[in-house]
C-alpha cells in the first residue's frame, strides 16, 4: 500500500470563488490522527443563504470536517484556514464559533431530558441579569422562538415529554437564540419519521428563505435532492467535487457514483470459498429502541449464514447493523424483541450471552475500548474471560492453563506484545482486536459475528485481520461480518445483506458486489415500505 | 527508576505501600520512644484492628466490582446484639452462638444482594439504607449494652493461642512456630510460582531480586513474630482468624472464577456482561461475602469489648472504605488487592496506636488519618498519570 504523506502540497486550482459571495471558505484543510490521515486538503466554499449538502461513504471525513469548523478540534489541530464573513477565523473551542454564529446540531442530541424546552433553549445562554434568571424573559422568548420553528408546544415542557422529531426543532430553536448565521445539521432525519422529516426540511427551507446559511450531512440522498442548492462529495478525506444542484440535473446515481469511486487494488487476500450447510438463520426479527419503545430498530429482518461464509451485514449509519448484532446476542440491545433464531436447525433464540455463547455463536463488538476489553487487566485475562470454565476446574483457574491459551493466541494470530502479561491498555488497535478475536475464538463458536472488525487500526494490521477471518472460514466457521467499510465486504464476503433503516432490503452475492449496487440498496429508505403512511412525496 | 521496577516486576505500587507502612513504624517508634514495638502493643495493635482487617478484606471485593458497602457498622452491631441474645437470653453455647451470626450475616448479605443484584438499585443506596435499618435493629435487640459473655465468647479476641511449647529466652515458642512456618510457606510459594511461570516460558524475575524480597520479607515476618512472642499472651486468636481469612481471600480473589469475574466487571462491565459473566448472580454473591465477613468482624468486636453495644461498629465501614483506598484500591473499581487493603488497614491502626501513645488529641488523630487517606489516593492517581495508563 504506498499512501501519499500526510504534508500534500498546498492547494494549487481549488475553488476559487470570489468572496464576496461566500460566507463560508474553509481552505486545504488537513487533519490527521496519529496514524491516519482524515482529511487531505479538503476545501469548501459556501455562499450565503444556500442549502450546502455534504455527502460521503461512512469515514470520508465529513463529521471530522465539521468538528473541525466548529471548533471542537480547535485551530492548531490541523492545517489549513477558515474564512468566514470575509476574515480568516480561529477557533478555540465551540463557544468560538457559537460567538460567530455557527451553531452545530448532532446526530446524537444534545438536549437535558430534566430540563423544560424553554431552559434547553437558554442553556449556557441564560437569560438573567447578575447570575438570576428571568424566566419572564426565558418564556416569553422561548415561545417566539417555538412559533419560529413551527413547534407548538408550551416552553415549560420537559423535554422527556416530546418526540426525537420536536427535539430536533428545540435544537434549531436553540441554535436560533443564539442568532445563528451559518447552521449546520449533521444527519438530522436520521432517527426520525417520514412527517417529521419532512416537517423539518421545509423548516430549514424557511429558513433558508429568511436568510440563514445551512450545511446539511445526511446519507438520505433523496431529501439532498429535494431540498439542497449544492452538493459537495467527500471521499477518503478528500473532496471529490461540488454539485450545483441547480445548474445541472444531478441524479442520486450521479452522488453515488462520486461517493464510491474508488479502485479496488489487492488489499484483500484470496479465499477460496469452501461453503457447507446453513448453520445459522435468524427469521423474523424485530428490535424496538430502548427508550422510545414504539421505534424499530431492526424490522423484521431475516438472513442465513452457512459454514465457511463470511457474509457482509452493509448498511448507513443507524440503519441497525449493530443493535441487529447486539439484540440477538442475548439480548444486548433493545426492547420488545421478537424472532427466531436457529442453529444447526434447533430454535436457540438466546435470552441472555450466556446461552449465546453455549449456542456458538459469539459477538466481537465494534466498540473494542468500551465493551470488548478490560482494558486494567492483561492480555491472557482477557482472551479468557468469555470461557473461564475451559481453563477452571471447580471454580479454581488454572494460571498455567490460561497463560498457555493466550501464548498459543498469541502466536497464531501475531499479537505483537513481549509477553501475555502485558495490560490491554497499552496495546494498538490492531492487536487490541487480535485479543478480542482471540477471546472468541477461543470460545469455540461456530458463528463469529465481527461488528466494524478493521475500524481504527492501520492498513498492515487490516491485512492480518482479514488473514484471520478467512483462516476462520476455512475452518468451518460462519462468519457474519459488518462493516462501513464497502470495499471490505466487497473483498472478504461471499453474500452481503444490505440493510437500512432497519430493514433488510437486499441480498448481493459476491459476483454482483459493487459499491453502486449495494449503496442503491443502502439508501433504498421508505421506497419499500408499504406499511408505513407516506404522504410526503 | 527502570531498574527498580524491573527488579520488582512492576508490582511497586504494592511495595511502596509496605515501604510506607516501615516508614510510618519508624516514625512512630522514634516518636514514641520505642514504645510502639513493644510487644504487649504489638499485640493489641492487632486485636484492635482485626476488625478493620476483616471488613476491608469484604470491602475490597465490593469496591474492585464498582460498588460500596456503607452498612457493615452497623451489621456489626446487629450480629453483635443477635449474638449476645441467643447466649444471655436463649442459654446458647458460645460457638453455637458464634455460628448463628455467621448464618445471620450471610442473610444480611443475601437481603441487600437481593436489592442491588435484582432490583438494581446502587448498592450505594441499598447500603445507606442497610446502615439505618441493622443500625436500628442492634439497637431493638440490646438495648444500651448487653455483657457478662461466657470466657470462650471473649478469648476470641481476647486471648491467646495456648502455649504449650514452652518457652525460649523468655519468647513463646508457638509463636515463634509459626512465624518460621508462615516464612516457610511464603519461600514454598513464590518458588513454586516462579517455577509455574518458568514452565510457561512467561517473564520471571531476576533471582536476585526474589532473593532481596524473600529475605526482606523473612526479617519482617521473623521479626515480628519475635516482638510478638515476648508479649504477655503469644499469638492473638484473632491473628490466626485474620490469616486464615488473608490466605483464603488472596486465593479466591486471584485463583477462582469468581474473583476473575469481579476484577472483570470492575475493568468493564460492558465488556463482563458482553463476555457472559452473569454479572446479577455475582453481585448478589459478592454482598452475601460482605455480609458473611461482617458477622465474623461483629463477633469480634463483641468479643473483644466483652458486650453486645447499640452504638458498637459506629463509622467502622469508612475504616474499611479507608483502609481500601490507602491498600491500592481503584476508585473506579477493577484494580485491588487483599494483601493491598491489609497494609491499608494497618497503616490505619500504626497512626491509631502511635497517636494514642503519644496522647495526641482525637480530635487532631481524626484530622492526621483523613489527610493520610487523601494523600495516599492522590499518590496513586498521580502515579497513574504520570505511567501514562488511563485514568477514568
Amino acid at each position: 500500500m504506498s499512501e501519499s504523506p500526510a504534508h500534500s502540497g498546498a492547494s494549487g486550482g481549488g475553488a476559487a470563488t470570489a468572496v464576496a459571495d461566500t460566507i463560508l471558505e474553509m481552505r486545504s484543510i488537513t487533519k490527521t490522527f496519529p496514524g491516519v490521515v482524515a482529511l487531505k486538503d479538503v476545501s469548501i466554499d459556501v455562499r450565503p443563504g444556500e442549502i450546502h449538502a455534504i455527502c460521503g461513504e461512512n469515514g470520508a471525513g465529513k463529521s471530522t470536517l465539521m468538528k473541525v469548523l466548529s471548533g471542537v478540534y480547535p485551530h492548531g489541530t490541523y492545517e489549513g484556514e477558515i474564512i468566514f464573513e470575509g476574515k480568516p477565523v480561529e477557533f478555540r473551542g465551540i463557544r468560538d464559533s457559537e460567538h460567530h454564529g455557527i451553531a452545530i446540531i448532532h446526530q446524537e442530541l444534545a438536549l437535558s431530558p430534566y430540563l423544560s424546552i424553554a431552559e434547553n433553549i437558554f442553556l449556557g445562554n441564560e437569560r438573567a441579569s447578575r447570575g438570576i434568571i428571568d424566566w419572564g424573559r426565558t418564556n416569553s422568548e422561548a415561545a417566539k422562538l417555538l412559533e419560529k420553528v413551527g413547534l407548538a408546544e408550551s416552553p415549560d415542557t420537559m423535554i422527556y415529554d416530546i418526540g426525537v422529531g420536536k427535539q430536533q426543532l428545540v435544537e434549531i430553536a436553540k441554535a436560533l437564540a443564539k442568532r445563528v448565521k451559518l447552521l449546520i445539521l449533521d444527519e438530522p432525519t436520521a432517527a426520525l419519521n417520514d412527517e417529521d422529516s419532512a416537517n423539518l426540511l421545509r423548516l430549514i427551507q424557511s429558513l433558508r428563505d429568511q436568510g440563514i446559511t445551512a450545511i446539511i450531512i445526511s446519507h438520505k440522498l433523496n431529501e439532498i435532492l429535494r431540498i439542497a442548492d449544492r452538493t459537495t462529495v467527500l471521499r477518503d478525506g478528500q473532496t471529490i467535487r461540488t454539485f450545483d444542484m441547480h445548474a445541472e440535473q444531478v441524479t442520486e446515481e450521479d452522488l453515488i457514483k462520486a461517493m464510491v469511486g474508488r479502485s479496488m487494488d489487492h488489499r484483500f487476500p484470496e479465499r477460496t470459498p469452501n461453503i457447507g450447510e446453513e448453520v445459522l438463520r435468524i427469521e423474523d426479527w424485530t428490535v424496538h429502541h430502548p427508550i422510545q419503545q414504539e421505534r424499530k430498530v431492526v424490522d423484521g429482518a431475516s438472513l442465513y449464514v452457512r459454514r465457511g461464509e463470511v457474509v457482509g451485514l452493509a448498511g448507513l449509519m443507524g440503519a441497525g447493523r449493530t443493535e441487529l448484532a447486539m439484540s440477538l446476542f442475548g439480548r444486548t440491545y433493545g426492547t420488545n424483541i421478537s424472532g427466531r433464531v436457529i442453529k444447526d436447525g434447533k430454535d436457540v433464540t438466546p435470552a441472555t450471552v450466556g446461552d449465546a455463547i453455549r449456542a456458538g455463536i459469539a459477538y466481537a463488538t465494534e466498540d473494542r475500548k468500551r465493551y470488548g476489553l478490560n482494558l486494567l487487566a492483561d492480555i491472557k485475562r482477557n482472551v479468557a474471560a468469555a470461557s473461564l470454565e475451559k481453563v477452571s476446574k471447580y471454580g479454581v483457574v488454572d494460571g498455567g492453563a490460561e497463560a498457555r491459551v493466550a501464548s498459543r493466541f498469541r502466536d497464531d494470530l501475531n499479537i505483537k506484545a513481549p509477553s501475555v502479561d502485558v495490560t490491554a491498555g497499552n496495546l494498538s488497535g490492531g492487536n487490541q482486536q487480535k485479543v478480542v478475536l482471540s477471546k472468541w475464538i477461543f470460545t469455540d463458536a461456530d458463528v463469529l459475528i465481527l461488528d466494524e472488525p478493521t475500524r481504527g487500526i492501520d492498513v498492515g494490521a487490516k491485512y492480518e485481520i482479514y488473514t484471520i477471518i478467512n483462516s476462520l472460514a476455512n475452518a468451518g466457521k460462519a462468519i457474519i461480518m459488518i462493516s462501513s467499510e464497502l470495499p471490505e465486504l466487497i473483498g472478504m464476503c461471499d453474500r452481503i445483506y444490505a440493510i437500512s433503516e432497519g430493514r433488510v432490503t437486499g441480498e448481493v452475492p459476491r459476483e454482483q458486489a459493487t459499491q453502486e449496487n449495494l449503496m442503491r440498496y443502502m439508501t433504498m429508505a421508505d421506497k419499500g415500505a408499504s406499511d408505513d403512511k407516506d404522504v410526503t412525496r | 527508576m527502570t531498574t527498580l521496577k524491573e527488579t520488582f516486576g512492576g508490582n511497586l505500587r504494592q511495595y511502596g505501600i509496605v515501604g510506607a507502612l516501615a516508614v510510618i513504624v519508624l516514625l512512630f517508634q522514634v516518636l514514641t520512644e520505642g514504645k510502639l514495638l513493644l510487644p504487649n502493643n504489638v499485640a493489641s495493635l492487632i486485636q484492635q484492628n482485626a476488625y478493620v482487617m476483616i471488613l476491608a478484606i469484604g470491602m475490597v471485593i465490593v469496591i474492585i466490582a464498582g460498588h460500596i458497602d456503607l452498612s457493615v457498622g452497623s451489621v456489626v452491631a446487629f450480629i453483635g446484639g443477635v449474638v449476645a441474645i441467643l447466649m444471655k437470653h436463649e442459654g446458647w453455647p458460645w460457638w453455637a452462638a458464634v455460628l448463628a451470626a455467621l448464618v445471620f450475616g450471610l442473610l444480611v448479605g443475601a437481603w441487600q444482594g437481593f436489592w442491588v443484584a435484582y432490583v438494581g438499585i446502587p448498592a450505594f443506596i441499598v447500603t445507606l439504607g442497610g446502615m439505618l435499618i441493622f443500625r436500628g435493629l442492634a439497637i431493638v435487640l440490646v438495648g444500651v449494652t448487653l455483657a457478662g459473655f461466657e470466657p470462650g465468647f471473649v478469648a476470641i479476641s481476647n486471648g491467646s493461642v495456648t502455649n504449650f511449647l514452652g518457652y525460649i529466652a523468655n519468647r513463646d515458642v508457638v509463636t515463634l512456630t509459626f512465624g518460621a512456618l508462615v516464612i516457610a510457606a511464603l519461600i514454598v510459594s513464590q518458588l513454586r510460582a516462579r517455577a509455574a511461570l518458568r514452565r510457561h516460558e512467561l517473564h520471571v524475575e531476576p533471582v536476585t531480586a526474589l532473593v532481596v524480597k524473600l529475605a526482606l520479607f523473612a526479617v519482617l515476618i521473623g521479626y515480628f513474630s519475635w516482638v510478638l512472642a515476648g508479649s504477655r499472651g503469644g499469638t492473638p486468636i484473632v491473628l490466626v482468624i485474620v490469616g486464615v481469612l488473608i490466605v483464603v481471600y488472596s486465593f479466591i480473589t486471584q485463583r477462582t472464577v469468581f474473583g476473575r469475574n469481579v476484577y472483570a466487571m470492575g475493568g468493564n462491565l460492558q465488556a463482563a456482561i458482553l463476555s457472559g459473566v452473569n454479572t446479577k448472580r455475582m453481585n448478589f454473591m459478592i454482598f452475601v461475602n460482605i455480609g458473611l465477613l461482617a458477622s465474623v468482624a461483629g463477633v469480634v468486636t463483641t468479643s473483644k469489648a466483652g458486650a453486645a453495644v447499640a452504638n458498637a461498629g459506629n463509622m467502622y465501614e469508612l475504616d474499611a472504605i479507608a483502609a481500601c483506598f490507602i491498600g491500592g484500591t481503584s476508585v473506579y473499581g477493577g484494580i485491588g488487592r487483599v494483601s493491598g487493603v491489609i497494609v491499608g488497614a494497618l497503616i490505619m491502626g500504626v497512626l491509631n496506636m502511635g497517636l494514642s501513645i503519644m496522647r495526641v488529641d482525637p480530635a487532631w488523630q481524626s484530622v492526621i488519618k483523613g489527610l493520610v487517606l487523601l494523600v495516599a489516593v492522590a499518590f496513586d492517581l498521580i502515579n497513574k498519570r504520570r505511567s501514562g495508563a488511563t485514568v477514568r
